[in-house]
């Protein structure tokens, strides 16, 4: 991997702008979280022209469900979950303006080429490391669909999460270099 | 006749799903370590680490390994000898499962499959009992996450697949998988018994604990040759590239129709968790 960068959300088009694939961030600021349900009651908001209950514009979306927080922690474990399933979502989000998605799995045709058009990132953290990932997280505050639980948009704070540039503003995926580097022909 | 008390089951279940969602098992950290030394790609060994470092923290700090504390799964082979007594057997497990994500601080991951409404206690669970002879009751608890399920596949073959066939749908289901199911990670494959038993022993072969070897020699060596040929494919950990795609491969094999070859491939992510208890 290359170069590493350590970025505040909300972000802008020059904070992003210089980022490639294979580069490491660490990430402070603001994050929100949600999954498939949560994106499903974001966009028929969108439908319907309706406000959103998070600001969109520059935000970064963390795609996790975190286990319940035991007394004297602000959050259980929280690592990424497969990020496909946001992938019919994710396109109208970003031409709203969304500027990063963290989660681990590859995206669509579509949402990659969405993150070319409107200037966004995909960023990957360590799938099943939901302990590790969690140590990053300072508060947590859940914002809108507090029935949907462990989906409910939450608000996270957190300090240098690291994760890894997936799909950047080139439309380069790290997936498919990493695999190319290292495959190897069947016997 | 022995009896057992539903609530020592209910009980023993209850301690089980915690202590698997927050202990790695040894079996897989080693698993780690071997792989750290095979490892080529820098960024594999660092996830491999930190792999290491997250089931540290895990088990120190009691909180799950992964926020994804799974579907809670539990095979169990219950004494023909035994008599349950005090209540509803099923019903005594389900309500282990239920105690313990509640009381363990674990995720509740089941929902109604068409509104998507949380059952909001992680049940119903999954049970596979089987009956077997004399006094004893062993439960193992396996908390399957959502991840490397979905990556999971089942192929009714042609018996002119053969071996040749058989080995190429494995291959391809784990590279079509890459990233997605949270690599490096163990493959089950059942092969043989019909539709949906081959599924239940590819599941089935995820118990055996990491190195160690198949008590079939034949297929012992079907299974390495298998996992050299996954790790052929460049996935490596998390996807990112490099050479420790799977830990393991484990085959759980039964005779079958003459005109089948079923084959079920069941991805397991690195968080693999099961616990065997014994009453």
């Amino acid at each position: 991997m290359d170069e590493i960068y350590h970025l505040e959300t909300p972000f802008n088009a020059q904070d992003i702008e210089p980022l490639r694939a294979g580069d490491r961030v660490t990430l402070s600021g603001v994050l929100y979280t949600a999954r498939d349900a949560a994106h499903r009651r974001l966009l028929e908001l969108v439908e319907q022209g309706a406000a959103l209950p998070i600001p969109v514009e520059g935000q970064v979306i963390y795609y996790v469900g975190p286990s319940p927080a035991p007394p004297g922690r602000v959050i259980g474990a929280a690592g990424p979950t497969t990020s496909y399933r946001m992938d019919p979502y994710a396109p109208k989000l970003l031409e709203m303006g969304l500027k990063g998605m963290i989660g681990k799995g590859k995206r669509s045709q579509e949402v990659v080429e969405a993150m070319v058009r409107y200037k966004a990132v995909y960023m990957a953290a360590i799938g099943g490391a939901g302990a590790l990932m969690a140590q990053a997280v300072k508060a947590v505050r859940v914002v809108a669909y507090e029935d949907l639980g462990p989906e409910a948009i939450r608000e996270l704070k957190v300090e240098r999460l690291p994760v890894v540039v997936v799909n950047d503003t080139q439309g380069n995926d790290l997936y498919i270099q990493g695999q190319k580097a290292y495959k190897r022909a069947s016997a | 006749m022995r009896e057992i008390a539903t609530e020592d089951i209910t009980s023993a279940v209850k301690d089980a799903v915690i202590k698997a969602n927050y202990e790695l098992g040894e079996d897989v950290i080693e698993a780690f370590t071997a792989g750290l030394k095979e490892e080529e790609s820098p960024v594999g060994r660092e996830i491999l680490e930190r792999l290491i470092e997250n089931a540290r923290l895990a088990a120190e700090e009691r909180i799950p390994i992964c926020q994804d504390t799974g579907v809670a799964v539990l095979f169990v082979e219950l004494g023909q000898s035994v008599s349950v007594v005090g209540g509803d057997f099923n019903q005594a497990l389900e309500e282990g499962v239920r105690q313990g994500y509640e009381a363990g601080f674990l995720r509740k991951s089941v929902c109604d499959p068409f509104t998507r409404k949380n059952t909001g206690d992680n049940t119903p669970i999954i049970i596979h009992l089987d009956l077997v002879p004399g006094d004893g009751l062993k439960i193992w608890v396996v908390p399957k996450g959502g991840g490397s399920e979905n990556m999971s596949r089942l192929f009714m073959l042609p018996p002119s697949a053969g071996w040749e066939g058989i080995k190429q749908r494995v291959v391809q289901t784990v590279e079509e998988a890459g990233p997605n199911p949270c690599p490096p990670t163990i493959v089950g494959v059942g092969i043989g018994g019909n539709f949906e038993r081959s599924a239940i022993l590819a599941k089935k072969s995820l118990l055996r604990p990491l190195g160690v070897p198949n008590s079939d020699p034949d297929l012992a060596q079907k299974e390495q040759e298998l996992l050299a040929e996954i790790n052929k494919t460049g996935v490596g950990p998390q996807g990112l590239g490099g050479r420790i795609t799977s830990l393991a491969v484990h085959i759980l094999m039964m005779p079958c129709h003459i005109a089948s070859l079923p084959l079920a491939v069941n991805i397991q992510c690195h968080a693999s968790r099961h616990l065997e208890i014994v009453l």
